[in-house]
């Protein structure tokens, strides 16, 4: 829209037509105070914070609801506007406890905020105040009455935002109050953002709640370790006995594409960080069968030697290795690296969600785009191919809802399921499950693909309309399935994929080469390129076993060792144990997983809150991983690689370049190149940046990964400043069209569950033990509110 | 809801409410009248209640609630068969409405918002119902007795008390 | 069945059928119903909204606004449709005109609708009535049907190619719902807090849709002015103020009652002629002119003319024409607190300075009738009725807080007479102790 020039308070500005007034001043810097204004939600007018004086208006106008209008002149701070906000305090006041040293928002109250700006600090009222006990109606959520200042934000927060509407206004006047969907209590997504939405300590968590004063805490901003969206956390963490605790996690200072959303997992599960049954010390698995703690001396020199016996011995081809989805890109980059490096295998492989090889090399094959969560918030139209979004991608689902309600975008999606998103949807094409595939061949215009689904026509109808669109699809989709959607997608005038994988890093993992055919960056080990050169002789050529041959290779007795870092292929998989009976087996996690328990040592690791590094989310957006909390006794998978190799009796300058003389060793021993400069350091000089110092600095490697993998090589100083970048997926090495054995399984993750993690969450579990005391939800827990 | 599904209110009250949900452009427009009708039919909005009207107009109950609660004539718990209600505000405090609360207070023995054991007769100081000019006035149930005096509103009682055991 | 009282002075305009069965089709027929809006199909939609405008008639509701231009601001292409709403929510204290005329002659407000209708481009209309009302809400469906019946409502009215729909809607209690974005939010299904304004309700109303929305008696009035016509309609009130008016006589009267009277038509004579006086050779304390939101006027300040301008100059207001009269024995603070116990009461709790501000001045006021106030308390309710006068969502707070501020600069003395623990002196209250089972 057309800008106008208005006046605040004697600065001329302008913004376009239709501006809140509130908004252009924000935008200006001049800050306008309000409770109930909130952006992105609808408008309320409710509580008279942000009067402001509109010449020509006989009385003081809401700077929430007025948009600015051409030749406007606006007074923001007077004394008579002053004093109308200080009366609005007062008279709210007047009710609220006044105990903020002990109310649990205390230091980080709006209201609290105001009073000190407007100075109501007399009490003008005698009356005693309306006192009701407080509440608790779910396992997350608190409510305590009086100080609620009834700024509806929680509820339309609740309702607008995540479509959830559990939250309602009951009485009237001064009686009105929040209410719960259920009468006593709530039966909602529980994701927390009406607490945090809160102005005041009206709405509280479960898990946060009183249990320290903010000032205590210091906050680091990292990612959220639960699904693959990627979600900025600013995590609250505090001394403990053992290390730093995690107490709160939330995204208040908006930063990052998830702005203030984060769902229940990313708010509240990070308690499985806290739970006693953590491992914090090595186990050696004894004769009789038993574990017994070791020191890590022990547990690491025990280890590398039989790592190193039984590669020396059987070969590297006996020796398999399973990586994480949960780990860092650079922990993914330096265990295949190890493993291929070092042990000399392609054995490698990790828990596939999604096909993404097949996703780039479609991509690749058909010079298409992939999106990045941030096209979702403002795409003008999109589809959602399979998946259920609120379930299984929450910040998706929330951008999509947004972009609907506040852009108008058009979703269309076709599902097996009744998903809730279809309440979005412009279009909605019910199908049947086997179907995703003759989907994109109808919709592609073979008319007899999906023959008796008569709305199918409509919906390809509906999607002939748009020009440009997105196109995310879930786990339905592999292999051809995925070449032939992208080839359909081709077809549209602008257009972008996304594929949607599950675990926090599962997207990285696949692009660091945690697969026994390809490299990182999918570079084919059959043409190792650079890779041949700079992981040296003992690199394999030959494509490795996956994940299900490296388990029949063991039942056979053909795998010698296994190396597992942070997964539990034994419970996902349903291995016999009986399988892993001769083979050496190495783990490192977090708990005793049901694969710890088959090991012969255990070596005791962090998990994504307690390192530093980068993950990327599914829709290939890279972003900085920092360490908040901590745990006397572990260690990242980092360390604990590098430390193996260590203890191989490896030199691990080749493993991690740090400090000086890296790779011009490698040089001398290849004829030709010998004399060659050290390439890493060129690379670092031409990038500006510093030789590491130490090989425990996750960044030596992330300057590997950005030297070797194009695709990564994005700009630093963004990232480094906590901000995302989108990779550069059209550099991507693979090849197109090959075929490759379908392994993916997805985790079929709900909002309440989260593959190993979310079976240590005790706020997950009781959010799912109150659901079963209160059955008549379907399945999913999830209501569905009719429209 | 299809009328032969099951439903709390009578055959009567069922169809005009299929009826009403078409009357206007949205459905939730027939939310406030159905409930009063159903109050009246049930005798308060129980939470039965609420889940049928919910159900029929596609709303949840807690929207129902929310809607409820804002309403003074709407109650979630039963009141007395004859439901008195006096009106003090500004004109029939000037004539006696105060007086006459308190004398249908002491009559039937019975405060604000009660009922009498019998579950004959419930009480409730109200805002102006409109009968200002007639005042002191009293809604029983939706009858309105207007012009009263401390004599007449015992006959109306009387009168009420006497319908009610024949 | 409450009747208009009658007085020698009385002009019966809008009251013209009442007491003459006009309840019944037929008789209103008999009694040149329906011939208004029948004249309207011959005109065109401006003419007949500068016949209302010429008219003078203001909103009888209680703002007193033009209704001619009211229904001008109705933009004429709409991609929704419009709608006519009969605001029949009658709910300010001291008001009691509305139901008359649903008593008495409830299809002059059918066609009063049916001529916004055609004045505006609207095809439906709705007659919202507060809860309380169900037997007036039972005459008026009754009246509905029947001119479905005879196809004065439906599809082709009077044979034309008109449609219009009309539904009766009641209300369950809740003066807020009154004011008339709550009352488009109740009539959609929701608890009645008013909406954001701008989009007003001519540009974007019910259902989204371009809305008139009137009071019963403004719309009732709407086919007299085409019955008498309108300059003789304006001729019978003051400038720009035009016609008659109910008038709801209630409080220390000898003959309250309402009445229909002349725009402009002398206070003084209102009270000591129509009304017949203060009873028990009384003197006259105060008036509240226009319903309960009005602000009080003192005995030397009843000898204006009834109309909007002139009851504005005196520093109260018109309003919906509720005539409280108050003698000598009242207490002023009890008054007070009446009227400030109905606001809290009603207040839908939207915003902070009406939710609270009700609330405290309820809480002030209560203690200090009760004599529990020292001086500064009543300095400290002044400070706050004004601090919510014109910081309201809507204007319920400001309903509230006018005549508040009115009582106290009127009457401080009897305020203060009740400090220190003394008490009330004029009307101390009775044992109201309630019994409880
Ligand atoms: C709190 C409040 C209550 C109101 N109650 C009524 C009412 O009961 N009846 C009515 O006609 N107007 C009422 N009004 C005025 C309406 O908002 C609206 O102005 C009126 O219906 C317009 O009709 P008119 O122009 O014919 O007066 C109320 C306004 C407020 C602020
Ligand atoms: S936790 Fe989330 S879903 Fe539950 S009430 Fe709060 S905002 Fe709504
Ligand atoms: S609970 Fe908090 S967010 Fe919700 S209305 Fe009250 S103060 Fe606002
Ligand atoms: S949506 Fe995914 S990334 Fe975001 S908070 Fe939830 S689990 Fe974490
Ligand atoms: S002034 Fe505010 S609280 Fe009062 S009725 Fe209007 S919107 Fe509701
Ligand atoms: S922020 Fe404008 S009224 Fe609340
Ligand atoms: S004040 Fe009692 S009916 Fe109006």
């Amino acid at each position: 829209m057309a800008d106008v020039t208005f006046t605040v308070d004697g600065k001329q500005l302008t913004a376009p037509k239709g501006t809140l007034l509130i908004e252009a001043c924000r935008q200006a810097g001049i800050e306008i105070p309000a409770f109930c204004y909130y952006p992105g939600l609808s408008l309320q007018g409710a509580c008279r914070m942000c009067v402001v004086r509109v010449e020509k208006m006989p009385k003081l106008q809401t700077a929430c609801t007025t948009p600015v209008a051409e030749g406007m002149v606006v007074t923001t701070e007077s004394p008579e506007i002053g004093q109308a906000r200080k009366a609005t305090i007062e008279l709210l006041l007047g009710n609220h406890p006044l105990d903020c040293p002990v109310c649990d928002a205390g230091g980080e109250c709006e209201l609290q905020d105001m009073t000190f700006k407007y100075g109501a600090h007399q009490s003008q009222f005698v009356e005693i105040k309306n006192h009701r006990e407080e509440q608790q109606w779910s396992p997350v959520v608190y409510f305590d009455r009086p100080r609620c200042i009834l700024c509806y934000r929680c509820v339309r927060v609740c309702g607008e935002g995540m479509d959830v509407w559990a939250l309602g206004i009951q009485n009237r006047g001064s009686g009105a109050v929040i209410a719960p969907n259920k009468q006593d209590h709530l039966e909602c997504e529980e994701c927390g953002m009406c607490i945090d939405i809160c102005p005041v300590g009206a709405l509280t968590s479960g898990t946060y709640r009183y249990k320290t004063r903010p000032w205590e805490m210091s906050h680091v901003s990292t990612v959220c370790t639960h699904c693959a969206d990627g979600c900025k956390t600013t995590l609250g963490v505090r001394r403990s006995d053992d290390g730093m605790e995690i107490v709160r996690g939330d995204n208040r200072d908006k930063s990052g594409f998830n702005n203030d959303f984060l769902c229940i997992k990313g708010r509240y599960a990070f308690d499985f960080a806290n739970r006693e049954e953590r491992v914090t010390q090595p186990m050696l698995r004894q004769p009789n069968g038993e574990f017994k703690p070791a020191t890590w001396e022990e547990a690491l020199d025990f280890a590398a030697g039989k790592l190193r016996e039984i590669r020396d011995s059987r070969g590297g081809k006996s020796i398999g290795v399973i990586g994480s989805t949960r780990i860092t890109n650079e922990e993914a980059y330096l265990l295949q690296k190890f493993a291929r490096s070092i042990l000399g295998t392609n054995n490698i492989d990790h828990h596939r969600t999604a096909d993404y090889p097949a996703f780039l090399a479609a991509l690749k094959a058909k010079g298409q785009k992939e999106a990045s969560i941030r096209d979702f918030a403002d795409a003008k139209a999109i589809l959602v191919l399979g998946n259920d979004p609120t379930e299984q991608h929450p910040l998706l689902a929330w951008q999509i809802r947004n972009n609907v309600r506040n852009n108008q975008a058009r979703l269309h999606a076709a599902n097996h399921q009744d998903i809730k998103l279809r309440r979005q949807a412009t279009s909605f094409l019910p199908i049947q499950q086997e179907n995703y595939g003759a989907l994109v061949a109808f919709l592609a215009g073979n008319e007899k693909a999906l023959k008796g689904n008569a709305e199918a026509a409509g919906f390809r109808d509906a999607l002939r309309k748009e020009e440009s669109i997105v196109i995310a699809f879930g786990s339905e989709y592999r292999g051809k399935d995925i070449e032939a959607l992208i080839a359909f997608g081709a077809g549209f005038k602008n257009v972008k994929f996304a594929c949607l994988g599950d675990y926090a890093n599962s997207r990285g993992a696949s692009d660091m080469g945690l697969l026994p055919d390809l490299l990182p960056g999918y570079v084919p080990v059959t043409s190792a390129g650079s890779f041949a050169q700079e992981y040296g002789a003992a690199l394999p050529a030959e494509p490795g076993l996956d994940m299900i041959q490296m388990f029949d290779a063991a039942g056979r007795g053909d795998l010698a060792a296994l190396y597992v870092a942070s997964s539990d292929p034994v419970k996902l998989y349903g291995v016999d144990p009986a399988a892993l009976k001769n083979t050496f087996v190495i783990v490192q996690d977090m708990f005793l997983t049901e694969t710890a328990k088959l090991a012969d040592v255990i070596l005791p690791a962090a998990n994504l809150y307690e390192k530093a590094g980068t993950a990327t989310n599914t829709y290939g957006d890279l972003q900085l991983v920092k360490k908040a909390a901590d745990k006397a006794g572990v260690r990242a998978d980092f360390d604990l690689i590098v430390r193996l190799a260590g203890h191989m009796g490896h030199d691990i300058k080749t493993l991690v370049p740090f400090g000086k003389g890296l790779l011009a060793d490698f040089g001398q021993s290849r004829g030709t190149q010998s004399g060659e400069a050290d390439r890493h350091a060129v690379w670092l000089t031409a990038h500006q940046l510093e030789l590491k110092a130490s090989p425990f600095d996750p960044f030596a490697i992330f300057d590997e990964i950005q030297r070797l993998v194009p695709a990564y090589e994005v700009p630093r100083l963004n990232l480094m400043a906590g901000n995302d970048e989108h990779l550069k997926s059209d550099l991507v090495q693979i090849q197109t069209g090959a075929a490759r054995r379908d392994l993916v399984l997805p985790s079929n993750d709900t909002l309440f569950t989260s593959g190993t993690l979310g079976e240590y969450s005790q706020m997950l579990h009781s959010v799912m033990e109150s659901r079963k005391q209160k059955p008549g939800r379907n399945s999913r827990g999830l209501m569905i509110r009719k429209a | 809801m299809p009328a032969e599904k099951t439903t709390i209110f009578s055959p009567e009250l069922a169809a005009r409410f299929d009826r009403l949900v078409t009357l206007y452009p949205v459905k939730r427009s027939a939310l406030v009248p159905m409930l009063l009708y159903a109050q009246d039919e049930i005798g308060y909005i129980s939470d039965a209640v609420i889940a049928e009207v919910a159900e029929r107009i596609g709303i949840t109950e807690l929207d129902v609630r929310n809607v409820v609660s804002y309403y003074s004539l709407m109650r979630t718990k039963p009141v007395g068969k004859y439901h008195v209600q006096v009106c003090t505000n500004i004109a029939c405090m000037l004539r006696g409405g105060n007086e006459l609360l308190h004398h249908c207070s002491k009559r039937l023995g019975i405060g604000h918002k009660q009922t009498t054991p019998d579950g004959l007769f419930s009480l409730e100081e109200v805002e102006c119902i409109g009968s200002c000019s007639w005042a002191p006035a009293v809604q029983v149930n939706y009858d309105y007795h207007e012009n009263l005096t401390l004599e007449t509103m015992d006959k109306v009682l009387d009168e009420y008390r006497a319908k009610a055991s024949k | 069945m409450a009747y208009l009282t009658t007085h020698p002075d009385v002009v019966p305009v809008i009251s013209f059928r009442f007491g003459k069965g006009a309840a019944d089709i037929d008789r209103y027929l008999e009694l040149d119903g329906y011939k208004d809006v029948q004249k309207c199909f011959q005109m065109e939609p401006d003419a007949i909204i500068n016949e209302v405008k010429a008219s003078g008639l203001r909103g009888r509701g209680g703002a007193g606004f033009p209704t001619g231009l009211k229904w001008s601001f109705v933009p004429k292409e709409s991609a929704k449709p419009k709608y006519i709403l009969v605001n029949g929510d009658e709910s300010e204290p001291g008001t009691c005109k509305d139901r008359l005329i649903f008593e008495h002659d409830p299809h002059s407000v059918i066609e009063g609708v049916l001529i916004a209708g055609l004045a505006v481009g609207a095809r439906m209309g709705f007659i919202y009535l507060r809860g309380e009302y169900r037997f007036l809400i039972e005459i008026m469906e009754k009246a509905v049907a029947d001119a479905y019946q005879r196809g004065f409502l439906g599809k082709g009215i009077f044979g034309t190619k008109h449609d219009f729909e009309i539904v009766v809607q009641t209300g369950a209690g809740a003066y807020e719902v009154g004011e008339e974005s709550a009352l488009m939010e109740s009539l959609e299904g929701k608890r009645g807090v008013p909406r954001i304004r701008p989009p007003f309700p001519a540009v974007a109303g019910l259902y989204g849709g371009p809305t008139v929305i009137n009071n019963a008696e403004t719309l009732a009035t709407v086919p007299h002015i085409f019955r008498i016509g309108a300059k003789e309609y304006a001729a019978l009130g003051t400038e720009r103020n035009g016609g008659t008016r109910l008038y709801c006589l209630s409080g220390h009267l000898e003959k309250p009652g309402v009445y229909e009277l002349p725009m402009g038509y002398n206070l003084r004579k209102m009270i000591y002629e129509v009304g017949g006086g203060i009873p028990n050779g009384k003197k006259l304390k105060a008036v509240v002119p226009g319903g309960s939101s009005t602000p009080v006027l003192l005995p030397e300040e009843i000898d204006i003319g009834m109309d909007f301008d002139q009851v504005a100059k005196a520093g109260s207001m018109l309003g919906s024409g509720g005539v409280v009269v108050l003698d000598e024995t009242v207490c002023m603070v009890e008054f007070a607190l009446r009227t400030i116990k109905f606001y809290q009461h009603e207040s839908c709790g939207w915003c902070i300075p009406c939710r609270e501000g009700t609330d405290w001045l309820k809480k002030s006021l209560t203690r200090l009738h009760m004599g529990g106030a020292v001086d500064k308390d009543i300095d400290q309710i002044k400070y706050l009725a004004e601090n919510m006068l014109g910081r309201t969502f809507c204007p319920l707070g400001d309903a509230a807080a006018m005549p508040t501020v009115g009582f106290v600069q009127k009457f401080r003395k009897e305020f203060e007479d009740h400090l220190n623990g003394k008490g009330c002196p004029y009307h101390p209250a009775p044992d109201y102790e309630l019994a409880t089972v």
